[in-house]
């Protein structure tokens, strides 16, 4: 079975259509990997193996009968534990939802099992999808495959990790502020984060609403972007859901890029940047440039409103939408109280972790009245300028090349001491979320630390086309193909 | 003591009468078991979003237009942020920035006159479930199934002097928002809600005094006392040299008293922000002038409709149009019998008379249009008599009976056989010779007393008309 090891997803699907392996041989390698290189990763937080493998027999079926002919069909894929699949655990990692099960299944995944993907597990997290690193989940922190000293990033660590270490080829995250992008970048694979409203949030468990978007995670860009046309959608159960004209975005996997005009912020390329990650974005200036692209830099401006603004909207959302989460109607309750406002209290003291408190915290004090139009509304104005300064950037180039973060993947307990620190090294990732950008990363090489650095294509809204376009170009030449 | 002034501002929560919820396809219907009526997203499970009923908004601009409110072109829905176990998402989605209906008025009329009321706004809101305390446990459960209901919120601004004009701009209300279908507005039953901002004044000061807000009143009588009893208790507090105190009040309709509500449940930061799982609402002209074309009749016009096409009085057109339902089935029945100022009778007298008797609402009509008809029909042709009629009536009214079945039925025709009924009124002529000595003496109301004795001989079934007139025959012959 180690045939499949080094073989794409699409690959993989193709081999299973022609009677070459079968999708319960597929699961089952998938199993004996995670088997293999789990207990040190922990990139898995719930599994269900025979379920899995039952429906990797009635799969099997559909597709030997013709009914399922998606081209990856049969593939087994990870998801992150923040989204819902009815009668299973989704526990956002945190200890508030230990032992809840789902009523009913997202609408991303249901379109996944559509589409003949097995589910194996679902995968570590930050807690509520709040951390750059998967260190704060309650299952205990998810390790970079590359070097288990390191962390993958976060917050979609399990997915990326699972990726990166062969236990999967396929995974779905979640980017709120770069939750798929940067740990992509971490780990050595490639994620999406697509325009808002085009993957439902139906079953997502939501932390910035207006930020969340689900993504494909794949070893490269044909894979992901496969994956991203099974999941994308316009969708009755979410209202922000856009009908989009056209899905079929595998027709963007050429190299074609000449004349493709791409700009760097020249602002992202100055302080706080490590010098190995410079050097990468440089090298994929040539190299685009090489294919006949015009990559320029250029100034966005406003780089220093970009993480306040962010923190603010993120976590004014964050406070009310993890209210629902009291004790009352699933999830964890404490043991001892008194009277109801106590039980709140203590239930909620409990069961959410620390970073999870400060963001409640934090959000709860953005919206209080005397603070909303200093701090919630400003954050807003600022997010409009950056829009703006998007639009013109856009009105210039067919998309944006920067960095992911501004270093590769720290080492593990590095980052929780000093939060504002974490939370400026989201610099790179979270203007996307605010302005409904897509964005894909992509690696670009090895650091002089052996870490993976990965670089960011970003369009235009519902323009995938170019990013796509510049990533697969990208991946090819880096391939020597 | 000094002369004070009333000054009360209304807020009134509708419910509306949508077959499914606000955000979720779950029906609205009450009466079924705890949490069948439910869903991930009215139960508030991790990653349910809520989804918009149009028809939501189209009754709320509905009532807008009736109320001559402005539409809002682009409106939004915010978040109120509190925690109750009633409310699953620990936030009611509402609308506090940019409510649908903004800047309207009603008129009223009271015995001083007629007057415009003005309306703040008008603003969509999710209802919240229902706690049940089990004391035999000592727990609490909630059921979910009115979670996520429609209601609208129409706020006054504080323009009711009196008792009788919050009646009677509750009133207006009420028919109004009827008469739209938009809800049934049953204070009673929760449908409508009324709380009440209270504040007195000394007459002719153009400053308001402190307001308290009143809540807990459920039916007209409840409001009159509570507004009576805060008016009072306000008035002592200022004459007693003390402040009136800014807070919620619950009014115990028993105890004919109110208290204040713990400031517990009375936390005034709802952290408002506008929810960003709902887009902005687009209306547009279109879709506003699609629903003024599609707007009912509204009393008004209905009664000068009345007065001119069925030439009715100006008092039964009144009545008839007082409630939606009752001008409903007056234009059903007439549309059947074409005798309008019959069924206007009928539906005057006898209906609002066992309506009030049996303290229904002309909502509560069971009887249909066709049978009224046919009752009608009956007492014409004279098949029944008047009384009879009556009778039968009341059968329909609670049972809604084919009266032409039940007649025949129980036998109650007239007895229009004038064989049978020549011998019955000669049988009477002989054993009463006094009276019809009386009569040829000139003394004609002693005929009364035989068409009396004619009637009791025939259990009521006979015409009274047709036998006054054969009685005269004899008696003038002989």
């Amino acid at each position: 079975m180690s045939k499949i090891n080094e073989l794409s997803a699409t690959k993989v699907s193709e081999l299973i259509k022609n009677h070459e392996i079968t999708v319960e041989e597929a699961v089952l390698d998938s199993y004996s990997a995670i088997d293999a290189k789990d207990k040190e990763i922990n990139a898995f937080v719930h599994m269900e193996k025979e379920k899995a493998l039952e429906e990797a027999k009635s799969i099997q079926e559909k597709i030997d009968k013709g009914e399922i002919t998606s081209p990856l069909a049969g593939v087994p894929i990870a998801v992150k534990d923040n989204m819902c699949i009815v009668n299973e655990p989704a526990t956002c990692c945190s200890n508030i939802l230990k032992g809840y099960k789902s009523t009913y299944t997202a609408t991303a995944v249901d379109k996944v099992k559509d589409s003949g993907m097995v589910v194996v597990g679902k995968t570590n997290m930050d807690e509520f999808a709040m951390g750059s690193t998967t260190e704060t989940s309650c299952f205990g922190p998810c390790k970079n495959p590359v070097n288990t000293d390191r962390v993958p990033g976060g917050s979609s660590g399990g997915s990326c990790a699972a990726v990166a270490a062969g236990e999967v080829k396929l995974a779905l995250g979640s980017d709120t502020g770069g939750s798929i992008r940067q740990p992509s970048g971490y780990c050595g694979v490639v994620g999406i984060k697509p325009t808002y409203g085009t993957v439902s949030r139906s079953g997502l468990i939501a932390y910035g609403s207006s930020l969340d978007q689900i993504g494909p995670i794949a070893n490269d860009v044909t894979d992901c972007v496969k994956l991203l046309e099974v999941i994308s959608g316009k969708d009755n159960k979410d209202s922000t859901s856009i009908l989009r004209q056209d899905y079929d975005f595998s027709k963007y996997l050429t190299e074609d890029v000449k004349g493709l005009k791409i700009g760097i912020p020249a602002d992202y390329l100055s302080e706080g940047l490590d010098k190995d990650v410079y050097d990468k974005v440089m090298e994929v200036k040539d190299i685009l440039t090489d294919k006949g692209a015009v990559v320029e830099e250029f100034n966005l401006g406003l780089s220093e409103y970009i993480i306040p603004a962010y923190y603010i909207i993120a976590c004014a959302e964050a406070s009310s939408n993890l209210e629902r989460f009291d004790g009352v109607k699933y999830g964890y309750r404490t043991p001892d109280y008194e009277e109801l406002h106590e039980m709140y209290k203590k239930s909620r003291s409990e069961g959410f972790g620390s970073e999870v408190k400060r963001r409640i915290m934090l959000g709860s004090f953005v919206l209080s009245s005397g603070y909303y139009d200093a701090y919630y509304i400003k954050a807003l104005k600022t997010k409009a300028l950056l829009k703006k300064a998007y639009d013109d950037a856009f009105s210039k180039y067919d998309c944006i090349l920067s960095p992911v973060a501004p270093t590769t993947a720290p080492e593990i307990g590095k980052s929780l001491q000093d939060p504002l620190k974490m939370y400026l090294s989201d610099i790179y990732t979270v203007s996307v979320n605010l302005c409904y950008l897509p964005g894909i990363c992509v690696p670009a090489g090895l650091a002089s630390d052996n870490m993976p650095v990965g670089v960011q294509f970003i369009g235009n809204t519902f323009r995938e086309d170019n990013i796509i376009k510049a990533a697969y170009a990208l991946e090819k030449a880096r391939k020597g193909e | 003591m000094r002369d004070y002034e009333t000054v009360i501002g209304l807020e009134v929560h509708v419910e509306l009468a949508t077959k499914t919820k606000i955000f979720c396809g779950c029906s609205t219907k009450f009466g079924v078991k705890p949490n069948v009526n439910t869903c991930p997203v009215c139960t508030g499970m991790p990653g349910a979003l809520p989804v918009l009923n149009k028809q939501v908004v189209d009754y709320a601009i509905a009532v807008g237009l009736a109320t001559n409110c402005d539409i809002t072109r682009d409106c939004k829905f915010d978040r109120k942020n509190y925690f109750y176990p009633d409310n699953p998402q620990n936030y009611q989605i509402s609308q506090l920035y940019l409510p649908i209906c903004r800047n309207g008025h009603v008129e009223i009329e009271t015995k001083d006159g007629k007057k415009d009321v003005r309306i703040h706004e008008i603003h969509m809101e999710e209802d919240a479930g229902k706690l049940v305390h089990d004391e035999w446990e000592d727990t609490s459960n909630v059921d979910f199934n009115r979670s996520g209901v429609p209601l609208i919120e129409i706020v006054s601004e504080p323009d009711m002097r009196s008792a009788e004009e919050v009646i009677a701009y509750l009133d207006k209300l009420r028919m109004t928002i009827a008469y739209l279908g938009a809800s049934d507005c049953k204070l009673q039953e929760g449908s409508m809600r009324a709380d009440v901002n209270l504040s007195v004044r000394e007459k002719g000061s153009d400053k308001f005094g402190t307001r308290t807000e009143m809540k807990n009143l459920n039916s007209f009588k409840a409001i009159a006392r509570a507004i009576e009893g805060e008016r009072a208790r306000q008035i002592d507090l200022i004459e007693e040299g003390k402040e009136v105190v800014q807070e919620t009040r619950h009014w115990d309709d028993v105890k004919e008293s109110s208290y204040a509500m713990r400031s517990k449940e009375d936390a005034k930061d709802y952290r408002y922000f506008p929810d960003p799982d709902l887009a902005t609402i687009h209306i547009s002209e279109e879709w506003i002038e699609n629903i003024r074309a599609n707007q009912p009749e509204m009393a008004p016009e209905k009664k000068k409709r009345y007065m001119e096409e069925f030439g009715l009085p100006e008092y039964d057109a009144d009545i008839l149009t007082l409630e939606k339902k009752m001008a409903d089935m007056f234009e059903a029945t007439t549309a059947i019998c074409n005798k309008p100022k019959k069924v206007s009778n009928w539906l005057m007298v006898e209906t609002m008379r066992l309506l009030k008797e049996q303290s229904m609402d002309a909502a509560d009509i069971r009887f249909s249009p066709e049978n009224l008809a046919k009752l009608i029909e009956l007492a014409d042709k004279g098949t029944i008599n008047s009384s009879v009629a009556k009778e039968v009536f009341e059968v329909m009214f609670n049972d809604n009976i084919d009266p032409e079945a039940y007649v025949e039925e129980k036998g109650l025709a007239t007895v229009s056989d004038t064989g049978e009924l020549d011998a019955i009124i000669k049988k009477v002529i002989e054993e009463n010779p006094k009276s019809v000595e009386d009569y040829k003496a000139g003394k004609k109301k002693a005929i009364g007393f035989l068409v009396g004795q004619t009637m009791k001989a025939t259990q009521g079934k006979a015409a009274p008309n047709v036998v006054n007139q054969i009685l005269t025959k004899y008696l003038d012959e002989a």
